[in-house]
């Protein structure tokens, strides 16, 4: 028997909806963590049990929680007791510190400040957690302020991947309205040493040597909002998709415009064709049909509510360039919410469902790749991110 | 003679920590802030980067220290602490600062 698991982050705690494979009945459990901002959660593609959520506060900092059980129970790894003599340096849970040591880290730089002064760089919290295609101790942290870093102990301890603020433009990213993040991981699963990060406002990188080394990729984007619109840093990228089945093709939502690439980001074409504005957060790629990929428009500057109080998702199925508006089931008047750049996700049932949340705390689902839209939930607090795990 | 400390926790440190609101240390004098918090990481090792910032040591920003309805967080983490913390007559008291949220 088929199921969805759909695991949502929130400003005030972690909820997780299930359902059978109809996706027409849904449990909800939680709040997880009640009280914590949770801006991600998200489980291993070898062991659906195994899930990661990401939990923090402004008065406690960065918690790391783990779940065994598909999210019934949590534990914080390496949490219960203190390191052994014989533990390995570093072996100390939610410590994210950035590597300077002489072996493996890089100097810390500073970065640029919204006033364009230069400003030191202090870790806030993990944004985007992605766990390994291969091995479900192994996960990736995306982090504010913006840096890499992986745990092969199931994240009982983290390790900046340091190459990442080693490429030398550290002093060039600036904050994005929601800090300097580093909210988008993808793993190449054709090529085990290619990922790509994006960066709020530093753009987008590739590794093609496991994390070694990073370049920039951001040709082609343009962005009138710093001094050389097209220059290789600074870009705010708001996040990066892609299908499995065609890893160099990439989707990407920048702060205004629609993105594609062929060739793993080495350039970029804009292809927001008919939208009524390409700004948004999230986008996302069909689970079957590569070129199919959905985005939500949203008002800006500053107003980040979808245009004409009408909250629709846009589906391209040419790869850009033609969008259809996707509207039933979803409100078509004074609905003045956002939709965060974590908060898209789809399953990998037939028909693919297609999932979203609202900073007004709804959780929008398709069952028929995108036609139709129900709320799961309409209530809970603003929803920061969403994913879905299909369960067989 | 070990000191016997009383700790009270905010409420999301105890559910943090599976504990309730107030935890007792054993500590040798002079009680300190420091050895207070490393006990208290000791006994409760959740907590480690939850009071104290893991890059500084330092006090975590919105995190207060009060005992005998005074404002501690301020003092040296050194400075020894009043007797009636010492003998346990008063808790040690950890709060978040009202901040919104």
């Amino acid at each position: 028997m088929s199921g969805v698991r759909v695991l949502v982050g929130t400003r005030k705690g972690a909820f997780v909806l299930m359902a059978d494979g109809s996706r027409k009945t849904w449990d909800v459990s939680g709040p997880h963590f009640g009280g914590w901002e949770v801006y991600h959660v998200k489980g291993s593609p070898v062991d659906p049990n195994r899930i990661y959520a990401s939990q923090s506060s402004s008065w406690f900092g960065q918690i790391i929680q783990r779940s065994s059980d598909g999210g019934k129970t949590w534990e914080v790894p390496g949490g219960e007791k203190m390191p052994e003599p014989t533990d390995p340096p570093g072996s100390v849970s939610n410590k994210f510190v950035y590597d300077t040591s002489a072996g493996t880290g890089r100097p810390l730089t500073t970065h640029q400040w919204y006033d364009g002064t230069q400003h030191p760089w202090e870790f806030k919290r993990v944004w985007h957690l992605e766990p390994s295609l291969s091995d479900p101790d192994i996960v990736y942290a995306g982090v504010e302020d913006a840096a890499l870093f992986r745990s092969t102990d199931g994240g009982r301890s983290w390790h900046e991947l340091a190459g990442l603020r080693g490429h030398g433009s550290g002093p060039q990213w600036a904050p994005g309205a929601g800090g300097l993040c580093l909210h988008t991981i993808l793993l190449d699963p054709a090529n085990r040493n290619r990922m790509y990060v994006a960066i709020s406002s530093a753009g987008a990188f590739r590794t093609d040597d496991g994390a070694k080394t990073w370049k920039p990729i951001n040709r082609g984007l343009h962005s009138q909002y710093i001094p050389d619109p097209d220059a290789e840093i600074g870009h705010c990228v708001h996040r990066i998709a892609m299908h499995r089945s065609r890893p160099n093709v990439l989707f990407m939502q920048k702060h205004w415009d629609v993105m594609r690439t062929e060739n793993a980001g080495d350039s970029w074409r804009e292809v927001s064709g008919n939208l009524p504005t390409d700004f948004g957060f999230v986008i996302e790629v069909h689970a079957h049909e590569p070129d199919t990929i959905y985005v939500v428009p949203i008002k800006s500057d500053s107003e980040h509510y979808p245009p004409d109080g009408k909250l629709r998702v846009y589906r391209s199925r040419s790869g850009g360039h033609e969008w259809e508006a996707l509207t039933n089931g979803l409100p078509q008047r004074d609905c003045y919410v956002n939709v965060l750049r974590d908060a898209m996700a789809v399953d990998a049932l037939d028909p693919c469902g297609v999932y979203f949340g609202t900073t007004g705390g709804q959780v929008y689902a398709s069952a028929d790749a995108g036609n139709t839209w129900e709320p799961i939930v309409r209530d809970l607090p603003a929803v920061l991110s969403v994913e879905v795990q299909t369960l067989r | 003679m070990k000191a016997m400390i009383r700790v009270v926790l905010p409420q999301h440190l105890q559910t943090l920590a599976r504990v309730g609101s107030e935890v007792t240390l054993q500590l040798d004098r002079p009680v300190t802030q420091r050895a207070i918090l490393d006990a208290l990481e000791a006994q409760c090792p959740v907590l480690r980067g939850a009071i104290r910032d893991y890059a500084t040591g330092k006090r975590r920003a919105f995190i207060r220290f009060f005992a005998c309805e005074e404002d501690l967080s301020h003092e040296s983490p050194d400075a020894p602490l009043p007797e009636a913390v010492a003998t346990g007559a008063e808790p040690f008291l950890i709060v978040g600062a009202l901040a919104g949220g």
